[in-house]
């Protein structure tokens, strides 16, 4: 992506350097960002951890892809014109028909599957009849656009209206009463099936009236497949952000190298406002108690759980939880409502805001330590070295001191759960945003 | 159109993929008739070892092509942002630019 803007922009010949693995996302970004013809090579993956004597018989190797050598195709790269016009070939145009071709069920789910636009369940057939009868329930015209999507930042955002949403939501198996939730989280723009290959995952907090209107679970079993809100808003905005923003496939526009089990259903749940001893989360985000919204995570790589919070060392249980996360990926707190008066019995907390304080004064690691993750090494050293604070400050630090992880607003609390014990879990994911329902009904 | 699933029933369905981006063409810079005596930047975006490879690049062009010279840079930043100050340096001092590991 930087190498097509320093060469189209900026005027400089450039060739890109890849890891093989990456052939057909390379070949998709540069078609789509309008340099099919863009200047790349490859050398084996993985580069990190290698040795200077691995990494110079890279160099002086050969494309895993062309079998030709590196180097030649860098210098080539750089000097040589392009052989062919592929600009002309390319087709800028296309549009997206909005019915298919009428067929048999057996037919039509084998097309979808072997289409990739499910998550390889079996899927709602989208009947107009039944799309007409998701549009129902929204006061939003059917061709009106709802929002765009795309799996990362190097791709460029594809576009949807209301009627694709609602398409993708009857998929899902969701009711209608459902869609203005769904509406809501595909107008974030937030993707549940980012292309990383960190494998991520979303997850959904619903908060406000409309929790209990359609009836969602935020007692026990939350988060797991007992609701059928839950779950088929859950698969729906799963479905429709891989078919919203031009698809989610392993080695193409997918690079999960493990991939993650929570993205199957999405993390969806409400939270449990009736028995938290705490505002809602909505409210955190400036939202009025009887405003109904959404709020989008993503990350949900890393977890840490444990029960009750004990009185002698609790500190000493929660400080170990933190330093057991992805340093890179801030934590969420998912309290039981048990856990939750817990904390408050221990701490004092009585406000969420003064539990996340306390977390950001204790959620400490080695600077040594902390610097030499790979995922710090990538994301955050960068921004250190160039002087954005409080990475700066930190990177200070002697390598025997410690140095907290996180900063405050990345850290949050959400009560969930039925009260059948005291159990809780710390979700290591990066909030995105707080998106209202009530604009979507 | 029959709007029931029954059977080998044909029925109609809608699409569920959203709409694509128009593409626009973008021109490639000109190519050096030789690396002959010039300056090429190695741009280091600062991921999983980047850096590492590309002094080895850096090495390849000493051993190989010693009237090329090469200056080994770090992005500005992370990866994810763009880095027009980094890319108005190789413009103004450089004739070629080899990126990697990625992006």
């Amino acid at each position: 992506m930087h190498a097509i803007a320093l060469d189209s922009k900026y005027g400089v010949p450039t060739v890109a350097i890849h890891t093989n693995v990456f052939e057909k996302v390379v070949q998709s970004v540069t078609r789509m960002h309008g340099m099919p013809e863009a200047r790349y090579t490859f050398v084996p993956q993985p580069v990190m951890g290698k040795t200077a004597e691995q990494l110079r018989a890279y160099v002086n190797g050969k494309s895993p892809i062309s079998g030709r050598p590196v180097m030649q195709e860098v210098i080539e790269g750089l000097t040589r014109a392009a052989e062919g016009d592929g600009i002309r070939e390319a087709k800028f145009e296309r549009s997206t028909p909005r019915l298919m071709a009428a067929d048999g069920e057996e037919n039509l789910q084998r097309l979808f599957l072997d289409n990739n636009w499910t998550d390889k369940l079996p899927i709602v057939l989208p009947t107009e009849k039944r799309v007409a009868e998701m549009l129902a329930h929204t006061s939003r015209k059917p061709d009106e656009v709802a929002g765009h999507m795309r799996s990362n930042q190097f791709r460029q955002h594809w576009e949807f209206t209301v009627e694709k949403v609602a398409v993708n939501a009857v998929m899902a198996g969701a009711r209608p009463e459902y869609f203005s939730v769904i509406l809501a989280l595909a107008s974030s723009g937030v993707s549940a099936r980012g292309s990383t290959t960190s494998s991520m995952a979303a997850m959904v907090v619903v908060n406000g009236p409309i929790r209990n209107e359609i009836a969602m679970n935020y007692g026990t079993g939350a988060m797991a497949p007992y609701n059928h809100a839950n779950a088929t808003i859950g698969r729906a905005y799963g479905l429709l952000s891989q078919n919203l923003q031009g698809g989610s496939l392993p080695g193409d526009s997918y690079m999960g190298s493990q991939g993650n089990g929570y993205a199957y259903g999405t993390v969806t749940f409400a939270e449990n406002e009736e028995r938290s001893p705490w505002g809602p989360f909505h409210v955190q985000h400036g939202f009025k108690p009887t405003d109904s919204t959404v709020s989008i995570f993503t990350g949900c790589r890393s977890t840490a759980f444990t029960l009750g919070v004990r009185e002698k060392y609790w500190r000493e249980h929660v400080r170990n939880m933190l330093r057991g996360m992805d340093a890179h990926s801030a934590p969420t707190f998912l309290l039981d409502p048990i856990a939750a008066r817990q904390y408050i019995d221990r701490g004092g907390f009585d406000t969420k805001e003064k539990l996340i304080q306390w977390v950001y004064e204790n959620a400490l690691m080695l600077a040594g330590e902390y610097w030499d993750y790979q995922l710090i090494q990538n994301y955050i050293y960068p921004r250190a070295t160039f002087g954005e604070e409080p990475y700066a400050s930190k990177l200070k630090a002697a390598p025997d001191e410690m140095i907290r992880m996180f900063k405050p607003d990345e850290i949050h609390v959400v009560v969930v759960g039925g009260e059948t014990n005291g159990y809780w879990r710390i979700m290591g994911c990066n909030y995105q945003k707080t998106v209202s329902v009530d604009e979507w009904r | 159109m029959a709007d029931e699933v029954q059977g080998s029933q044909k029925i109609s369905v809608l699409n569920p993929v959203g709409y694509p981006p128009k593409i626009t063409p973008k021109p490639m810079a000109p190519r050096l008739e030789s690396l002959d005596g010039k300056t090429l930047y190695l741009v280091d975006p600062r991921f999983d070892d980047s850096g590492l490879f590309l002094s080895q690049v850096q090495n390849w062009f000493a051993d190989h092509m010693p009237s090329v010279k090469t200056n080994l840079v770090e992005m500005s930043s992370v990866y994810t942002k763009d880095d027009p100050k980094t890319w108005e340096m190789i413009k103004a001092n450089g004739d070629g630019a080899i990126i990697g590991v990625g992006h």
